[in-house]
Protein backbone atom coordinates (compact mmCIF):
# COMPACT_ATOMS: atom_id res chain seq x y z
CA UNK A 1 0.00 0.00 0.00
CA UNK A 2 1.19 3.52 -0.81
CA UNK A 3 0.93 5.92 2.08
CA UNK A 4 2.19 8.82 4.10
CA UNK A 5 3.08 7.83 7.64
CA UNK A 6 2.68 10.40 10.41
CA UNK A 7 5.84 10.44 12.52
CA UNK A 8 4.92 13.55 14.52
CA UNK A 9 1.38 14.94 14.24
CA UNK A 10 1.95 18.67 14.76
CA UNK A 11 -1.02 20.44 16.29
CA UNK A 12 -4.56 19.33 15.53
CA UNK A 13 -4.13 18.51 11.84
CA UNK A 14 -7.30 16.98 10.37
CA UNK A 15 -8.58 15.64 7.05
CA UNK A 16 -11.01 18.14 5.49
CA UNK A 17 -12.78 18.59 2.18
CA UNK A 18 -15.45 21.15 1.30
CA UNK A 19 -17.73 19.94 4.10
CA UNK A 20 -20.42 17.42 4.97
CA UNK A 21 -23.58 18.72 3.38
CA UNK A 22 -27.04 17.40 4.12
CA UNK A 23 -26.85 16.30 7.76
CA UNK A 24 -27.18 19.55 9.71
CA UNK A 25 -30.81 18.76 10.48
CA UNK A 26 -29.52 15.73 12.47
CA UNK A 27 -27.14 17.92 14.46
CA UNK A 28 -24.07 16.91 12.44
CA UNK A 29 -21.71 19.87 11.89
CA UNK A 30 -20.77 20.69 8.30
CA UNK A 31 -17.06 20.93 9.17
CA UNK A 32 -14.87 21.16 6.06
CA UNK A 33 -11.96 23.45 5.26
CA UNK A 34 -11.75 26.71 7.20
CA UNK A 35 -10.18 28.22 4.06
CA UNK A 36 -11.79 26.46 1.10
CA UNK A 37 -9.87 28.70 -1.32
CA UNK A 38 -6.46 27.42 -0.17
CA UNK A 39 -7.74 23.83 -0.23
CA UNK A 40 -8.86 24.21 -3.85
CA UNK A 41 -5.59 25.86 -4.88
CA UNK A 42 -3.54 23.10 -3.23
CA UNK A 43 -5.58 20.52 -5.13
CA UNK A 44 -5.07 22.33 -8.43
CA UNK A 45 -1.30 22.29 -7.92
CA UNK A 46 -1.27 18.48 -7.76
CA UNK A 47 -3.81 18.00 -10.56
CA UNK A 48 -6.72 16.94 -8.34
CA UNK A 49 -10.39 17.72 -8.48
CA UNK A 50 -10.78 20.93 -6.57
CA UNK A 51 -12.85 19.33 -3.79
CA UNK A 52 -10.47 16.46 -2.96
CA UNK A 53 -9.72 16.09 0.77
CA UNK A 54 -6.52 17.65 2.13
CA UNK A 55 -4.78 17.68 5.48
CA UNK A 56 -5.74 20.94 7.16
CA UNK A 57 -2.84 22.20 9.24
CA UNK A 58 -3.41 24.49 12.20
CA UNK A 59 -0.41 26.38 13.58
CA UNK A 60 2.15 23.56 13.26
CA UNK A 61 2.21 20.82 10.67
CA UNK A 62 3.17 17.15 10.84
CA UNK A 63 6.34 15.23 10.08
CA UNK A 64 5.55 12.66 7.36
CA UNK A 65 7.41 9.75 5.81
CA UNK A 66 6.75 8.86 2.18
CA UNK A 67 6.04 5.18 1.68
CA UNK A 68 5.17 5.24 -2.02
CA UNK A 69 7.22 5.09 -5.22
CA UNK A 70 6.51 8.77 -5.74
CA UNK A 71 3.88 11.32 -4.77
CA UNK A 72 3.22 14.89 -5.82
CA UNK A 73 2.40 17.17 -2.89
CA UNK A 74 1.59 20.85 -2.48
CA UNK A 75 1.04 23.02 0.55
CA UNK A 76 -1.06 26.19 0.25
CA UNK A 77 -0.70 28.68 3.06
CA UNK A 78 2.55 30.04 4.41
CA UNK A 79 3.94 26.98 6.09
CA UNK A 80 7.65 26.33 6.46
CA UNK A 81 8.51 23.10 4.64
CA UNK A 82 11.60 20.96 4.91
CA UNK A 83 12.47 17.94 2.80
CA UNK A 84 14.71 15.26 4.24
CA UNK A 85 16.26 13.12 1.50
CA UNK A 86 19.30 10.84 1.66
CA UNK A 87 20.30 12.23 5.04
CA UNK A 88 20.28 15.89 4.01
CA UNK A 89 17.65 18.53 4.66
CA UNK A 90 16.61 21.46 2.50
CA UNK A 91 13.75 23.93 2.52
CA UNK A 92 10.86 23.56 0.05
CA UNK A 93 8.60 26.32 -1.16
CA UNK A 94 4.91 26.37 -0.36
CA UNK A 95 2.29 27.31 -2.97
CA UNK A 96 3.76 24.97 -5.57
CA UNK A 97 3.90 21.22 -6.02
CA UNK A 98 6.90 18.98 -5.37
CA UNK A 99 7.52 15.40 -6.35
CA UNK A 100 8.60 13.28 -3.40
CA UNK A 101 9.84 9.71 -3.52
CA UNK A 102 10.05 6.70 -1.26
CA UNK A 103 12.10 7.33 1.86
CA UNK A 104 11.63 11.11 1.75
CA UNK A 105 10.67 12.83 4.97
CA UNK A 106 8.49 15.97 4.74
CA UNK A 107 8.38 18.29 7.69
CA UNK A 108 5.62 20.90 7.67
CA UNK A 109 6.64 23.42 10.28
CA UNK A 110 4.86 26.45 11.69
CA UNK A 111 2.09 28.11 9.69
CA UNK A 112 3.02 31.77 9.43
CA UNK A 113 0.71 34.78 9.29
CA UNK A 114 -2.52 32.79 8.98
CA UNK A 115 -4.33 30.15 10.99
CA UNK A 116 -4.37 27.40 8.39
CA UNK A 117 -2.52 25.71 5.54
CA UNK A 118 -3.45 22.70 3.40
CA UNK A 119 -1.48 19.68 2.23
CA UNK A 120 -2.78 18.14 -0.99
CA UNK A 121 -1.48 14.88 -2.47
CA UNK A 122 -1.79 13.98 -6.15
CA UNK A 123 -4.66 11.54 -6.62
CA UNK A 124 -5.99 12.16 -3.12
CA UNK A 125 -6.16 10.11 0.04
CA UNK A 126 -7.61 6.60 -0.17
CA UNK A 127 -10.06 6.87 2.72
CA UNK A 128 -13.74 6.01 3.01
CA UNK A 129 -16.12 8.96 3.18
CA UNK A 130 -18.29 9.21 6.29
CA UNK A 131 -21.80 10.50 5.55
CA UNK A 132 -20.57 11.47 2.10
CA UNK A 133 -17.51 13.46 3.13
CA UNK A 134 -13.88 13.16 4.23
CA UNK A 135 -14.23 16.15 6.55
CA UNK A 136 -13.47 15.70 10.22
CA UNK A 137 -15.74 17.00 12.95
CA UNK A 138 -13.76 16.44 16.10
CA UNK A 139 -16.56 17.10 18.59
CA UNK A 140 -18.77 14.25 17.39
CA UNK A 141 -15.77 12.23 16.15
CA UNK A 142 -17.26 12.07 12.65
CA UNK A 143 -14.92 11.58 9.71
CA UNK A 144 -11.99 9.51 8.48
CA UNK A 145 -9.32 8.31 10.96
CA UNK A 146 -12.13 7.69 13.45
CA UNK A 147 -13.12 11.35 13.27
CA UNK A 148 -9.93 12.37 15.05
CA UNK A 149 -6.94 14.59 14.41
CA UNK A 150 -3.69 13.13 13.08
CA UNK A 151 -1.69 11.26 15.69
CA UNK A 152 1.82 9.82 15.75
CA UNK A 153 1.60 6.58 13.78
CA UNK A 154 -1.48 7.60 11.75
CA UNK A 155 -1.41 6.23 8.24
CA UNK A 156 -2.68 8.29 5.29
CA UNK A 157 -3.21 5.87 2.37
CA UNK A 158 -2.74 7.28 -1.13
CA UNK A 159 -4.96 6.46 -4.11
CA UNK A 160 -2.02 6.77 -6.50
CA UNK A 161 1.17 4.78 -5.94
CA UNK A 162 3.26 7.03 -8.17
CA UNK A 163 2.97 10.39 -9.86
CA UNK A 164 1.59 10.67 -13.35
CA UNK A 165 3.11 12.51 -16.29
CA UNK A 166 3.75 16.24 -16.18
CA UNK A 167 5.91 18.49 -14.10
CA UNK A 168 5.39 20.37 -10.91
CA UNK A 169 3.15 23.42 -10.92
CA UNK A 170 3.13 26.75 -9.10
CA UNK A 171 0.51 29.46 -8.64
CA UNK A 172 1.00 32.23 -11.19
CA UNK A 173 0.86 34.66 -8.24
CA UNK A 174 0.16 34.33 -4.54
CA UNK A 175 -3.60 34.42 -3.92
CA UNK A 176 -4.68 37.59 -2.15
CA UNK A 177 -7.52 37.62 0.37
CA UNK A 178 -8.14 41.36 0.41
CA UNK A 179 -8.23 43.57 3.45
CA UNK A 180 -10.43 46.25 4.95
CA UNK A 181 -13.45 45.64 7.16
CA UNK A 182 -15.13 42.25 7.23
CA UNK A 183 -18.41 42.70 5.40
CA UNK A 184 -21.53 41.50 7.18
CA UNK A 185 -25.25 41.35 6.70
CA UNK A 186 -26.93 42.48 9.91
CA UNK A 187 -29.07 39.94 11.72
CA UNK A 188 -30.85 37.63 11.95
CA UNK A 189 -31.24 39.03 15.50
CA UNK A 190 -29.78 42.56 15.27
CA UNK A 191 -33.08 43.70 16.78
CA UNK A 192 -32.11 41.98 20.05
CA UNK A 193 -29.43 44.63 20.60
CA UNK A 194 -29.68 48.31 21.49
CA UNK A 195 -29.19 50.67 18.51
CA UNK A 196 -26.04 51.90 20.28
CA UNK A 197 -24.70 48.34 20.38
CA UNK A 198 -25.29 47.85 16.66
CA UNK A 199 -23.56 51.19 15.93
CA UNK A 200 -20.68 50.17 18.21
CA UNK A 201 -20.34 46.80 16.46
CA UNK A 202 -20.10 48.57 13.09
CA UNK A 203 -17.47 51.07 14.19
CA UNK A 204 -15.25 49.68 16.95
CA UNK A 205 -12.24 47.41 16.38
CA UNK A 206 -12.54 43.84 17.63
CA UNK A 207 -9.46 41.79 18.36
CA UNK A 208 -9.24 38.03 17.80
CA UNK A 209 -8.72 36.43 21.23
CA UNK A 210 -6.49 33.51 22.15
CA UNK A 211 -9.39 31.12 22.50
CA UNK A 212 -9.84 30.11 18.85
CA UNK A 213 -10.45 26.79 17.18
CA UNK A 214 -12.31 25.31 14.23
CA UNK A 215 -15.63 26.05 15.94
CA UNK A 216 -15.12 29.78 16.21
CA UNK A 217 -13.15 32.93 16.97
CA UNK A 218 -13.71 34.76 20.22
CA UNK A 219 -13.56 38.50 19.61
CA UNK A 220 -12.63 41.09 22.21
CA UNK A 221 -13.81 44.68 22.13
CA UNK A 222 -16.47 47.03 23.45
CA UNK A 223 -19.33 45.16 25.15
CA UNK A 224 -22.41 44.75 22.94
CA UNK A 225 -25.49 45.34 25.06
CA UNK A 226 -28.59 43.24 24.42
CA UNK A 227 -31.89 45.11 24.36
CA UNK A 228 -33.43 42.22 26.28
CA UNK A 229 -32.16 38.76 27.09
CA UNK A 230 -29.06 37.33 25.38
CA UNK A 231 -30.85 34.03 24.92
CA UNK A 232 -33.25 33.18 22.09
CA UNK A 233 -35.19 30.04 21.25
CA UNK A 234 -32.31 28.08 19.67
CA UNK A 235 -32.22 28.23 15.89
CA UNK A 236 -30.01 27.14 13.01
CA UNK A 237 -26.51 28.53 12.51
CA UNK A 238 -24.09 28.93 9.62
CA UNK A 239 -20.37 29.65 9.55
CA UNK A 240 -19.98 33.42 9.67
CA UNK A 241 -22.73 33.98 12.24
CA UNK A 242 -21.60 36.37 14.97
CA UNK A 243 -23.35 35.37 18.16
CA UNK A 244 -23.17 37.40 21.33
CA UNK A 245 -23.54 35.67 24.71
CA UNK A 246 -24.47 37.51 27.89
CA UNK A 247 -20.97 38.92 28.40
CA UNK A 248 -21.38 41.05 25.25
CA UNK A 249 -18.22 39.70 23.57
CA UNK A 250 -18.94 38.37 20.07
CA UNK A 251 -18.06 34.88 18.80
CA UNK A 252 -17.60 34.42 15.04
CA UNK A 253 -18.62 30.88 14.14
CA UNK A 254 -16.39 28.86 11.83
CA UNK A 255 -16.51 25.55 9.96
CA UNK A 256 -17.03 23.14 12.87
CA UNK A 257 -19.68 25.20 14.67
CA UNK A 258 -22.63 23.39 16.22
CA UNK A 259 -25.73 23.31 14.06
CA UNK A 260 -28.05 25.29 16.36
CA UNK A 261 -27.49 27.82 19.10
CA UNK A 262 -29.37 29.92 21.61
CA UNK A 263 -27.54 33.26 21.58
CA UNK A 264 -28.72 36.28 19.60
CA UNK A 265 -26.75 36.82 16.38
CA UNK A 266 -26.01 40.47 15.66
CA UNK A 267 -24.70 39.87 12.12
CA UNK A 268 -23.30 37.29 9.71
CA UNK A 269 -20.06 37.61 7.70
CA UNK A 270 -20.70 37.35 3.96
CA UNK A 271 -19.44 34.28 2.12
CA UNK A 272 -16.82 36.25 0.16
CA UNK A 273 -15.10 37.40 3.37
CA UNK A 274 -15.45 34.22 5.43
CA UNK A 275 -12.18 32.54 4.29
CA UNK A 276 -10.29 35.69 5.29
CA UNK A 277 -11.97 35.67 8.71
CA UNK A 278 -11.20 31.97 9.19
CA UNK A 279 -7.49 32.58 8.50
CA UNK A 280 -7.27 35.10 11.34
CA UNK A 281 -4.72 34.56 14.09
CA UNK A 282 -5.00 35.75 17.71
CA UNK A 283 -4.26 39.44 18.06
CA UNK A 284 -5.53 40.34 14.60
CA UNK A 285 -7.99 43.24 14.61
CA UNK A 286 -11.17 43.45 12.54
CA UNK A 287 -13.77 46.08 11.95
CA UNK A 288 -17.16 45.26 10.43
CA UNK A 289 -19.08 46.89 7.60
CA UNK A 290 -22.77 46.26 6.90
CA UNK A 291 -23.60 45.53 3.26
CA UNK A 292 -26.71 44.53 1.32
CA UNK A 293 -27.48 41.14 -0.18
CA UNK A 294 -26.78 42.59 -3.63
CA UNK A 295 -23.36 43.81 -2.54
CA UNK A 296 -22.65 40.42 -0.98
CA UNK A 297 -23.57 38.64 -4.22
CA UNK A 298 -21.30 40.89 -6.30
CA UNK A 299 -18.45 40.34 -3.82
CA UNK A 300 -18.95 36.58 -4.06
CA UNK A 301 -19.00 36.69 -7.87
CA UNK A 302 -15.75 38.65 -7.83
CA UNK A 303 -14.13 36.17 -5.43
CA UNK A 304 -15.29 33.20 -7.54
CA UNK A 305 -13.88 34.89 -10.64
CA UNK A 306 -10.50 35.46 -8.98
CA UNK A 307 -10.39 31.91 -7.64
CA UNK A 308 -11.25 30.47 -11.04
CA UNK A 309 -8.48 32.55 -12.62
CA UNK A 310 -5.96 31.34 -10.05
CA UNK A 311 -7.05 27.70 -10.46
CA UNK A 312 -6.69 27.73 -14.22
CA UNK A 313 -3.51 29.81 -14.60
CA UNK A 314 -0.76 27.68 -13.12
CA UNK A 315 2.91 27.83 -14.12
CA UNK A 316 5.07 24.87 -14.92
CA UNK A 317 7.98 25.03 -12.51
CA UNK A 318 11.40 25.49 -14.10
CA UNK A 319 13.98 23.58 -12.08
CA UNK A 320 16.41 25.92 -10.38
CA UNK A 321 14.20 29.02 -10.57
CA UNK A 322 12.77 30.07 -7.26
CA UNK A 323 9.19 31.24 -7.11
CA UNK A 324 9.77 34.72 -5.76
CA UNK A 325 12.01 35.41 -8.74
CA UNK A 326 9.38 33.94 -11.03
CA UNK A 327 6.66 36.15 -9.59
CA UNK A 328 8.93 39.18 -9.72
CA UNK A 329 10.01 38.80 -13.30
CA UNK A 330 6.76 37.23 -14.43
CA UNK A 331 8.87 34.80 -16.41
CA UNK A 332 6.62 31.92 -17.00
CA UNK A 333 7.78 28.93 -18.93
CA UNK A 334 4.30 27.95 -19.93
CA UNK A 335 0.80 28.37 -18.68
CA UNK A 336 -1.24 25.24 -18.29
CA UNK A 337 -4.86 24.70 -17.43
CA UNK A 338 -5.32 22.77 -14.24
CA UNK A 339 -7.50 19.72 -14.54
CA UNK A 340 -10.77 20.72 -12.97
CA UNK A 341 -13.04 17.88 -11.98
CA UNK A 342 -16.22 19.92 -11.77
CA UNK B 1 -44.10 34.72 9.22
CA UNK B 2 -40.89 36.70 8.64
CA UNK B 3 -37.78 35.96 6.63
CA UNK B 4 -34.36 37.21 7.77
CA UNK B 5 -31.10 36.81 5.87
CA UNK B 6 -28.42 34.85 7.73
CA UNK B 7 -25.53 36.20 5.71
CA UNK B 8 -25.74 35.70 1.93
CA UNK B 9 -25.67 31.90 2.19
CA UNK B 10 -28.81 31.25 4.24
CA UNK B 11 -32.07 32.73 5.45
CA UNK B 12 -34.33 32.02 8.39
CA UNK B 13 -38.09 31.69 8.04
CA UNK B 14 -39.50 32.53 11.47
CA UNK B 15 -42.89 31.71 12.90
CA UNK B 16 -42.83 33.74 16.12
CA UNK B 17 -39.93 34.06 18.52
CA UNK B 18 -40.63 31.55 21.28
CA UNK B 19 -40.79 27.81 21.79
CA UNK B 20 -44.33 26.92 20.84
CA UNK B 21 -45.85 23.69 19.46
CA UNK B 22 -48.00 25.57 16.92
CA UNK B 23 -44.96 27.40 15.54
CA UNK B 24 -42.99 24.15 15.46
CA UNK B 25 -45.78 22.48 13.48
CA UNK B 26 -45.58 25.27 10.89
CA UNK B 27 -41.80 24.85 10.72
CA UNK B 28 -42.18 21.14 10.05
CA UNK B 29 -44.92 21.76 7.47
CA UNK B 30 -42.68 24.22 5.62
CA UNK B 31 -39.73 21.85 5.92
CA UNK B 32 -41.80 19.10 4.30
CA UNK B 33 -43.08 21.46 1.61
CA UNK B 34 -39.53 22.55 0.73
CA UNK B 35 -38.14 19.02 0.66
CA UNK B 36 -41.11 17.43 -1.13
CA UNK B 37 -41.92 20.27 -3.50
CA UNK B 38 -39.55 19.28 -6.24
CA UNK B 39 -35.99 20.36 -6.96
CA UNK B 40 -35.19 23.96 -6.04
CA UNK B 41 -31.97 25.02 -7.80
CA UNK B 42 -29.57 26.61 -5.31
CA UNK B 43 -31.11 24.96 -2.24
CA UNK B 44 -28.38 23.30 -0.16
CA UNK B 45 -30.17 22.05 2.94
CA UNK B 46 -32.70 22.98 5.63
CA UNK B 47 -32.43 22.99 9.43
CA UNK B 48 -35.72 22.98 11.33
CA UNK B 49 -35.75 24.38 14.87
CA UNK B 50 -38.37 25.28 17.50
CA UNK B 51 -39.95 28.17 15.63
CA UNK B 52 -37.88 28.76 12.51
CA UNK B 53 -36.56 27.00 9.44
CA UNK B 54 -33.00 27.78 8.37
CA UNK B 55 -32.64 27.45 4.59
CA UNK B 56 -29.03 27.12 3.40
CA UNK B 57 -28.48 28.26 -0.20
CA UNK B 58 -25.91 28.87 -2.89
CA UNK B 59 -25.14 32.57 -2.34
CA UNK B 60 -25.42 33.29 -6.07
CA UNK B 61 -28.99 31.92 -6.14
CA UNK B 62 -30.20 33.37 -2.83
CA UNK B 63 -32.97 35.53 -4.27
CA UNK B 64 -34.41 32.73 -6.38
CA UNK B 65 -34.55 30.23 -3.51
CA UNK B 66 -35.94 32.84 -1.14
CA UNK B 67 -38.73 33.58 -3.61
CA UNK B 68 -39.66 29.91 -3.90
CA UNK B 69 -39.60 29.29 -0.15
CA UNK B 70 -41.53 32.50 0.61
CA UNK B 71 -44.28 31.36 -1.74
CA UNK B 72 -44.39 27.96 -0.04
CA UNK B 73 -44.48 29.58 3.43
CA UNK B 74 -47.36 31.87 2.45
CA UNK B 75 -49.32 28.97 1.08
CA UNK B 76 -48.83 26.37 3.80
CA UNK B 77 -51.63 23.84 4.03
CA UNK B 78 -53.75 24.06 7.19
CA UNK B 79 -51.32 22.58 9.67
CA UNK B 80 -52.54 19.43 11.30
CA UNK B 81 -49.82 18.24 13.59
CA UNK B 82 -48.75 14.95 12.06
CA UNK B 83 -48.11 12.27 14.61
CA UNK B 84 -44.62 10.91 14.19
CA UNK B 85 -43.33 7.60 15.43
CA UNK B 86 -43.83 6.79 19.12
CA UNK B 87 -40.70 5.66 20.95
CA UNK B 88 -40.59 4.09 24.40
CA UNK B 89 -37.22 4.72 26.03
CA UNK B 90 -36.35 2.36 28.90
CA UNK B 91 -34.92 4.63 31.57
CA UNK B 92 -33.18 3.94 34.87
CA UNK B 93 -34.21 6.85 37.08
CA UNK B 94 -31.11 7.14 39.26
CA UNK B 95 -29.70 10.47 38.01
CA UNK B 96 -27.44 12.58 40.22
CA UNK B 97 -29.89 15.53 40.14
CA UNK B 98 -33.02 13.58 41.13
CA UNK B 99 -32.87 14.70 44.78
CA UNK B 100 -32.11 18.31 43.87
CA UNK B 101 -35.03 18.36 41.41
CA UNK B 102 -37.30 16.85 44.08
CA UNK B 103 -36.24 19.52 46.55
CA UNK B 104 -36.56 22.38 44.06
CA UNK B 105 -40.01 21.33 42.92
CA UNK B 106 -41.24 20.46 46.41
CA UNK B 107 -42.20 16.91 45.50
CA UNK B 108 -40.74 13.52 46.34
CA UNK B 109 -38.26 11.59 44.18
CA UNK B 110 -40.97 9.14 43.21
CA UNK B 111 -43.35 11.92 42.21
CA UNK B 112 -40.65 13.41 39.95
CA UNK B 113 -40.21 10.03 38.26
CA UNK B 114 -43.97 9.51 37.88
CA UNK B 115 -44.42 12.98 36.42
CA UNK B 116 -41.45 12.78 34.00
CA UNK B 117 -42.32 9.29 32.79
CA UNK B 118 -46.04 10.07 32.61
CA UNK B 119 -45.77 12.52 29.72
CA UNK B 120 -45.46 12.00 26.00
CA UNK B 121 -42.89 14.41 24.61
CA UNK B 122 -42.60 15.78 21.09
CA UNK B 123 -39.25 16.02 19.27
CA UNK B 124 -39.09 19.67 18.19
CA UNK B 125 -35.62 19.69 16.65
CA UNK B 126 -32.18 18.07 16.55
CA UNK B 127 -28.99 19.94 17.20
CA UNK B 128 -26.30 20.88 19.72
CA UNK B 129 -24.51 17.63 18.83
CA UNK B 130 -25.20 14.78 16.40
CA UNK B 131 -28.46 13.03 17.30
CA UNK B 132 -29.33 15.30 20.25
CA UNK B 133 -33.13 15.73 20.18
CA UNK B 134 -34.82 18.63 21.93
CA UNK B 135 -38.17 17.29 23.21
CA UNK B 136 -40.84 19.59 24.57
CA UNK B 137 -43.72 18.92 26.94
CA UNK B 138 -42.20 18.78 30.44
CA UNK B 139 -45.02 19.15 33.01
CA UNK B 140 -45.34 22.67 34.46
CA UNK B 141 -44.62 21.43 37.98
CA UNK B 142 -41.27 19.98 36.89
CA UNK B 143 -39.90 22.95 34.97
CA UNK B 144 -36.60 24.28 36.30
CA UNK B 145 -34.05 26.60 34.71
CA UNK B 146 -30.69 25.13 33.72
CA UNK B 147 -28.19 24.38 36.49
CA UNK B 148 -26.19 27.40 37.63
CA UNK B 149 -23.00 25.36 37.31
CA UNK B 150 -22.97 23.36 34.07
CA UNK B 151 -21.21 20.01 34.27
CA UNK B 152 -17.94 19.62 32.41
CA UNK B 153 -18.91 16.07 31.48
CA UNK B 154 -22.39 14.61 31.21
CA UNK B 155 -22.16 10.88 30.40
CA UNK B 156 -23.64 9.60 27.14
CA UNK B 157 -27.12 8.14 27.68
CA UNK B 158 -28.07 10.64 30.38
CA UNK B 159 -31.78 11.54 30.47
CA UNK B 160 -32.03 15.21 31.37
CA UNK B 161 -34.38 18.17 31.46
CA UNK B 162 -34.32 21.98 31.54
CA UNK B 163 -37.28 24.36 31.34
CA UNK B 164 -39.98 22.80 29.15
CA UNK B 165 -37.46 20.50 27.44
CA UNK B 166 -36.15 17.02 28.04
CA UNK B 167 -33.41 15.20 26.14
CA UNK B 168 -30.99 12.30 26.04
CA UNK B 169 -27.28 13.05 25.64
CA UNK B 170 -26.02 10.87 22.74
CA UNK B 171 -22.36 11.60 23.58
CA UNK B 172 -20.29 12.50 26.61
CA UNK B 173 -20.32 16.28 26.61
CA UNK B 174 -20.50 19.36 28.79
CA UNK B 175 -24.07 20.13 29.82
CA UNK B 176 -26.20 22.24 32.12
CA UNK B 177 -29.43 20.24 32.24
CA UNK B 178 -30.73 18.33 35.27
CA UNK B 179 -29.83 14.64 35.10
CA UNK B 180 -32.77 12.41 36.04
CA UNK B 181 -31.57 9.04 34.80
CA UNK B 182 -29.96 7.08 32.00
CA UNK B 183 -30.78 4.86 29.07
CA UNK B 184 -28.76 2.46 26.95
CA UNK B 185 -30.67 3.33 23.77
CA UNK B 186 -28.23 4.29 21.01
CA UNK B 187 -29.34 7.62 19.55
CA UNK B 188 -26.71 8.06 16.86
CA UNK B 189 -24.96 5.40 14.81
CA UNK B 190 -23.14 6.12 11.56
CA UNK B 191 -24.01 2.64 10.28
CA UNK B 192 -27.74 3.40 10.35
CA UNK B 193 -29.67 5.31 7.71
CA UNK B 194 -30.40 7.92 8.85
CA UNK B 195 -27.77 7.86 11.58
CA UNK B 196 -29.98 9.69 14.10
CA UNK B 197 -32.69 7.55 15.72
CA UNK B 198 -35.08 10.40 16.53
CA UNK B 199 -36.55 12.85 14.03
CA UNK B 200 -38.55 16.04 14.49
CA UNK B 201 -42.23 15.17 14.93
CA UNK B 202 -41.49 11.90 16.72
CA UNK B 203 -43.08 11.31 20.14
CA UNK B 204 -41.17 9.88 23.06
CA UNK B 205 -42.12 8.26 26.39
CA UNK B 206 -39.67 7.36 29.13
CA UNK B 207 -40.46 4.01 30.72
CA UNK B 208 -38.97 3.41 34.19
CA UNK B 209 -36.90 0.24 34.45
CA UNK B 210 -34.63 -0.96 37.24
CA UNK B 211 -31.51 -1.72 35.21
Amino acid sequence: MSLLRVIRPGLAGTLQDLGRVGYRALGVPVAGAMDPLALQLANALVGNRRDEACVEILALGPLLDVEADSVRIAVCGSARLTLGRDGTYRPLEAERSHTLRRGDRLEIGPVLGAAVAYLAVGGGFDLDPVLGSLSTSVKGAIGPLGGRALAAGSVLPLKAGRTGVGGDLALAAPFTYGDGPLRVILGPQAGHFTPEAVAMFLSAPYRVGKDCDRMGLRLEGPVLVHAGEAGIASDGLVAGCIQVPGNGQPILLLADHQTVGGYAKIATVISADLPRAARAVPGQVFTFLAVTLDEARLARQELDRRLQAALTRLCLVVPGVDLSALYYANLVSGMVDAVDGD
Amino acid sequence: MRIWPVGDGAFSVEFGDRIDPAANAKVMALCAAVLDGGHIPGLVEVVPSFRSLLVVVDPLLYAMVEGRVRALAQDLPEVTRTEGRLWEIPTVYDGPDLDAVAAATGMGRDAVIVLHSGQTYGVAMLGFMPGFAYMTGVAEALRLPRRVEPRVRVPAGSVAMADEMTAIYPWDSPGGWHLLGRTSVELFNLDNTPPAMLAPGDRVCFVPVTS
